[in-house]
């Protein structure tokens, strides 16, 4: 694996980088870095956490043990990763998209005229070329089930808002620089606002969790305010 | 119900040992803040490592015992009383029924651990019953403990008649260094140095107000970072200490956030972690660098304390 860094993270993890960007193309090497450790089946790895051009390796392993400390797991983790740099096609350019219904009824999406005005484009411009993106969960973070989208389209590209809100509404879709993203639950957040999902990102009690986990291939399709109050009804959110 | 809330405490959290395997979902670790005095207290009572206890920060909550029950407050010490009478920590109470416990101020210390024998009632979410205020899940309907809150006791406890203080207690020390001296939390390099290298170390930092289970804040000189490039997000742990662009660290904690975006400059070791629980703002902490040889070993030495502890308290019970 050319350009990779092993580096301690802490006792009990390793920091793997390939780059300091995000682009999408090292966020993709990045995936693949995760299904190779994973597919190892290491008994000293607890969990791989995929960032935009790094990722984490927590070792599973007690930190007492001398046997499986950083050092040992650096040194396993070269030898397993040494060699052809993606031996197999990407699975998830092949992988159906997970469809995320999208409201932008004004209520919902209190920066959209912001995001037109910036981009120069109308509202209902803004909402089409937010729709007509291909979106890759770059990775999962922030918040238990937020996704950090890549793919947006670089016209919608807006600097954060100079305040970030206290109060961001659960399921408001939102743009923030170059990325756009989900917040799961109400909480502070400082990108600008340009719709609302019904579905829940995160639950804890459903299995899996995470509606959007790190690596998948994510749409949005517009919905009016009828399907989303049905949506809601259903107890999606 | 067991235990009624009447009134909360400051912040006062159900937690174990906390969620492991889900940073991948943006989903921190939680569990109790100051791991010694949580396993403390649930060796007091006789609890199975990693049971739920209540977290107390810096001001406890007043509880009605509704059922007799065995407790014990370990960590920061506080002002408690049972009924008007002054109870201690570091040992067990045995409450009869209808007893009022109220938990007062840490008098030292921020965070105090009151373990129940049996624990208390709790579903796991995700693998623990921590509670996870980021996510608002696990622990007690995701949040702070509030007034009319009902816990129920998972197990029958043992209990009394009447109020039972033992008449011994555990040394609450957790490692060998002298206490009352300004904490020193011992550091392994991080993935970016500062300008000096080791301007970290060798100074004292104060622990600024707006600190929490996610971040311990610091104020001091301001420290630069030797590469102070743009950085993008890269995975964090419990335990990094990340330097802001305004030059004042903060060393994440159990409920750190998953990802970051600022340098780097170290991380806190596991065995200082509860060195860093037990900070109050206004306090005053150093840091110096250390090995990971030297990490593990300060770790072990401390679970073998605690697995000392627990077999002098099993030939206790044995005996009794």
């Amino acid at each position: 694996m050319s350009g990779l860094t092993i580096e301690p993270l802490g006792e009990d993890a390793l920091l793997l980088r390939l780059d300091r960007r995000i682009d999408p193309a090292v966020n993709a090497r990045v995936h693949a870095l995760v299904r190779r450790i994973e597919a190892a089946g290491l008994p000293w790895v607890r969990e791989v956490v995929p960032a935009y051009a790094s990722l984490a390796v927590c070792l599973a392993q007690d930190a007492c043990d001398r046997l499986h400390d950083t050092g040992y797991a650096a040194e396993a983790l070269r030898a397993l990763l040494a060699g052809d740099d993606e031996p197999h096609a990407s699975p998830e350019a092949s992988l159906p998209a997970i469809e995320v219904p999208v409201c932008h009824l004004p209520a919902f999406a209190p920066d959209l005229e912001a995001v037109a005005a910036h981009a120069g484009l109308s509202a209902a411009e803004v909402v089409a070329l937010h729709c007509a993106g291909d979106y890759r969960v770059a990775m999962t973070g922030f918040a238990p089930g937020f996704p950090y989208l890549l793919g947006l389209d670089p016209r919608l590209a807006i600097p954060r808002r100079s305040t970030p809100r206290t109060h961001v509404p659960a399921g408001s879709v939102a743009i923030g620089g170059a990325q756009t993203g989900i917040y799961p639950r109400e909480g502070p957040g400082g990108w600008h606002l340009v719709g609302r999902t019904p579905v829940a990102l995160f639950d804890p009690r459903r299995d899996p969790p995470c509606l959007l986990p790190a690596g998948a291939r994510v749409r949005f399709v517009a919905i009016d305010e009828a399907a989303f109050r049905a949506a809601c009804g259903r107890g999606a959110a | 119900m067991s235990i009624e809330v009447l009134s909360p405490g400051l912040a006062t959290l159900l937690q174990d040992g906390g969620r492991q395997g889900l940073r991948h979902l943006g989903v921190g670790g939680a569990g109790a803040l100051d791991p010694w005095a949580f396993a403390l207290a649930n060796l007091v009572v006789g609890n199975p490592a990693g049971t739920a206890a209540l977290e107390i920060t810096l001001s406890g909550p007043t509880l009605r015992f509704h059922r007799a029950a065995r407790i014990a407050l370990c960590g920061a010490p506080v002002d408690a009383e049972v009924g008007g009478a002054p109870v201690p920590g570091h040992r067990p109470l045995d409450l009869p029924p209808g007893s009022t416990l109220r938990i007062g101020r840490c008098t030292e210390g921020a965070r105090a651990y009151l373990a129940i024998a049996g624990g208390v009632r709790s579903e796991a979410i995700l693998g623990s019953a921590s509670t996870d205020l980021r996510g608002g899940f696990g622990g007690h309907a995701g949040r702070a403990l509030c007034r009319g809150d009902r816990l129920a006791l998972a197990a029958p406890s043992a209990g009394a008649a009447t109020l039972h203080i033992a008449p011994w207690w555990i040394d609450p020390a957790f490692d060998d260094r002298p206490a009352g001296a300004e904490p020193l939390v011992r550091v392994l390099p991080g993935s970016d140095a500062t300008a000096p290298p080791a301007a970290l170390h060798g100074r004292a930092w104060t622990v600024r107000a707006d600190s929490n289970r996610q971040g311990l804040r610091l104020a001091g000189p301001v420290l630069t970072a030797a590469d102070g490039g743009e950085r993008v997000s890269e995975p964090v742990m419990p335990g990094t200490i990340q330097l802001p662009a305004d030059g004042q660290p903060i060393v994440l904690l159990a409920d750190a956030q998953t990802h970051g975006g600022y340098p780097r400059i170290g991380h806190a070791i596991r065995a200082d972690w509860p060195l860093l629980a037990q900070l109050r703002p206004g306090d005053r902490v150093r840091f110096a660098p250390c090995t990971p040889g030297e990490a593990r070993d300060a770790l072990c030495r401390q679970r073998q304390r605690l697995h000392r502890i627990a077999l002098a308290l099993d030939a206790k019970r044995a005996l009794a």
